[in-house]
């Protein structure tokens, strides 16, 4: 199979700080320095981009040395933190911004999908902005003239196709820009988070329009995406980035594996340092943290008969004496497993801790997060955090019964009995 | 990449930190040759969509300059205008100027005007200048039209006062509208590239250009008594001038021309075109990381 992109030694730096205030000075001596064959003073090389870390450098790595290839027809799923990259890559790959250092070799036409309905001009009919769109997205206009039929279908817009596109709906907006973006015929496909936008039915077309545009047409697709569920069903490769660097290539499911245990496995204990304080102006998590409630050790490992004990440590801010939490159970792949809440006594400007205890026997061997949740007691919204804390269960070795993962979302212990030689009841 | 031949190694497209300082990449931009024609219908529609008069305002606009510099410069200032009746003069410079004019202050802002764009999708950037100086062009011609037909009638109605008296400078007219073109495209280039670092330019550009058109031969000829002693030469370095009183060399055979003065018009143009690609070149790889 012959190479679609070769990426080797890729890195892209940027600076931190003000942009554009104070610069003349440092232009002039990164200019002197080059002039002088120097090392530029201002890029000091060895920085991690890591966003939570302090460091008195002001420039990091969005981009670390990355090296990888794809191949042409393959789909490949870019997943990571926020901030570790993604769209950075994305950005170089499709020419937005240049790297500091490396190459990238890219093989065939490369349309890029970092939005929908780039350049649509409100004052232009629907029409002319399918023209205006498509060749900013590189068609040629022979090209969308042989295909205007099928977008306009595509789109369902065709009532108002002759409409400026200002006085279309939000959603009829983003469908006919979508159908401009889904008639490309790149060799390569580059799409960022564009299907956060539309309805559900509308996410479902055009997921099913990029499964049909990297199956069955051979093209290379790259998606980045943090629903991980799409990434696994539209990709067949996976790319997982970690703060700037490659950690893994390889088989979607692998690297999505990857990425959910090492992602979720980091934060089974959440502290607010002196860079980065959890919480806002109503209160301030001083840590929030799953402990094993059944060991004498809180850090073990948390065994799938182990009591699961959230604990939160807090300030609140807020004249109130009581604090509503609450948290969602999830899955690592986001679906939610339970809710819980209570109304708590939390005297102000005074470290409270509150606990919860999930009973053991209960969740199954899996990966689960916590959205966590604060309110006033008369529900109005303090604080809120996706994916706080996530911890793992783990299905230990015993002397019998069953060993491992058994299907569902949780795995209580139920009372199973028998009785034999009644049959009345049946 | 010619060194390999193998056909593992025919890559289309080749990303780099490395990038030669001249290249344009003009090929590529004449693959993206329907956007340029798109952008300039674009350019030409949406100015006057939701307007009553429409491209009628293409005439009001050097029609009422015109009036006015007639006042302030023609009745109120008396600077003379080489013989040749007031509002010929004024309304021919009105519209060559609006024509550098428009060219530099549009192409002045393209990086921050098109940032969403530039920051979402790859294409040669270079489109966006060169739609700005065809729409222009087309502009332009609109308004050349209203000249002529201003022209004819002095030459029919007024021949007492007006004799039509062109020369074959005239056949120059394309060349000094490229030249123009090309100073307007190179400054603009060169000011939007420094605006996506250094904010101030914008400021400058406002009244720079209007600064600029009196240091230009716009409401005056270049040759006259009355400038010399004002401003001794001075003037007449301004690469602009050449290109005015050339063209009123064409039109009415009364500018000063010579052809080492020409030379040196495109001798500034080709050097500030050279600084523009460089600088343009530099800033279109990375500037969306400072805008």
């Amino acid at each position: 199979m012959s190479k679609a992109i070769e990426v080797s030694h890729l890195s892209k730096l940027y600076r931190l700080g003000s942009i554009g205030t104070g610069n003349l000075s440092h232009d002039f001596q990164r200019w002197l320095a080059k002039v002088r064959g120097k090392e530029d003073p201002y890029m000091v090389i060895g920085k991690q981009n890591n966003r939570e870390a302090g460091g008195k450098q002001d420039v990091v790595y969005s981009l670390h040395d990355i090296n990888f290839t794809i191949n042409q027809g393959d789909s490949v799923g870019i997943i990571g933190r926020n901030g570790a990259g993604k769209s950075t890559l994305l950005k170089v790959l499709s020419r937005i911004t240049s790297p500091t250092s490396g190459t990238v070799k890219v093989r065939g036409r490369v349309a890029s999908l970092l939005e929908v309905g780039t350049g649509f001009h409100p004052e232009l009919s629907g029409r002319e902005n399918i023209f205006l769109n498509g060749s900013i997205l590189g068609m040629r206009r022979h090209e969308i003239n042989a295909k205007l039929d099928e977008i306009i279908e595509f789109s369902g817009v065709e009532r108002y196709i002759d409409t400026p596109v200002k006085r279309y709906s939000s959603g009829m907006y983003v469908r006919l820009a979508f159908a401009v973006a889904a008639h490309l015929e790149p060799e390569i496909l580059i799409v960022d988070e564009v299907l956060a936008v539309g309805d559900a039915e509308f996410q479902k077309k055009c997921l099913g329009k990029m499964n049909q545009v990297s199956t069955s047409e051979g093209r290379t697709v790259l998606f980045v995406s943090h629903n991980l569920t799409a990434v696994e069903t539209l990709c067949n490769q996976g790319i997982y980035l970690d703060m700037g660097r490659l950690a893994m290539q390889g088989p979607t499911l692998d690297v999505v594996r990857e990425y959910v245990s090492r992602d979720l496995l980091a934060r089974r204990v959440v502290q607010s340092t002196e860079i980065k304080r959890l919480g806002n102006e109503h209160l301030t998590i001083v840590e929030a943290a799953v402990e094993n409630g059944s060991s004498e050790n809180p850090t073990d490992i948390i065994d799938i008969s182990s009591d699961v004990r959230l604990k939160i440590t807090l300030i609140n801010h807020t004249k109130d004496h009581h604090l509503s939490v609450g948290f969602d159970l999830k899955t690592a792949k986001e679906e939610v497993v339970f809710g819980s809440g209570g109304k708590l006594h939390s005297p102000p400007g005074m470290p409270t801790v509150f606990t919860c205890v999930i009973p053991g026997n209960f969740l199954n061997d899996d990966l689960y997060q916590m959205d966590i949740y604060f309110h006033t007691p008369s529900m109005s919204k303090l604080f809120a955090q996706r994916s706080m804390v996530s911890f793992e269960i783990k299905d230990q070795a015993r002397d019998n019964g069953f060993l491992g993962k058994i299907n569902g979302m949780i795995r209580p212990q139920l009372q199973w009995a028998s009785s034999a030689g009644i049959t009345k009841n049946v | 990449m010619s060194a390999n031949a193998e056909s593992q190694e025919q890559w289309d497209v080749v990303i780099e930190s490395d990038y030669p300082l001249f290249n344009l990449r003009l090929k590529e931009a004449w693959n993206y040759r329907d956007l340029l024609w798109i952008l300039v219908f674009r350019n030409f529609v949406a100015q006057y969509k939701q307007t009553l008069l429409g491209p009628v305002w293409f005439f009001i606009q050097p029609m009422l300059t015109t009036l006015t510099f007639m006042v302030i410069f023609g009745a109120i200032a008396q600077i003379p205008t080489g013989g040749i009746p007031q509002p010929l003069f004024y309304l021919s410079g009105v519209v060559i100027w609006t024509y550098f004019s428009d060219c530099l202050v549009k192409t002045s802002t393209v990086f921050k005007d098109n940032a969403g764009v530039f920051g979402k999708v790859y294409f040669p950037r270079l489109i966006i200048p060169l739609s700005i100086i065809v729409s222009n062009l087309i502009k332009f011609a609109l308004q050349s039209v209203l000249f002529v037909l201003v022209l004819l009638y002095y030459v029919y109605f007024k021949a007492d006062v007006f004799q039509l008296y062109t020369t074959s400078f005239l056949f120059m007219l394309p060349v000094f509208l490229l030249l123009m073109a090309l100073l307007g495209l190179s400054l603009g280039m060169i000011i939007s590239s420094l605006t996506t670092k250094y904010r101030d330019l914008a400021f400058l550009v406002a009244f720079g250009v209007q600064l600029l058109m009196y240091a230009t031969p716009v409401v005056y000829p270049l040759d006259s008594e009355r400038v010399r002693s004002i401003a001794g030469n001075f003037l007449q370095w301004n690469p602009l001038a050449p290109i005015f009183e050339g063209v009123r060399k064409g039109l009415f055979g009364t500018g000063f021309f010579e052809w080492w003065y020409f030379g040196y018009a495109v001798t500034v143009t080709v050097v500030l075109m050279f600084v523009a690609i460089i600088v343009f070149n530099k800033v279109e790889r990375n500037f969306i990381d400072t805008v």
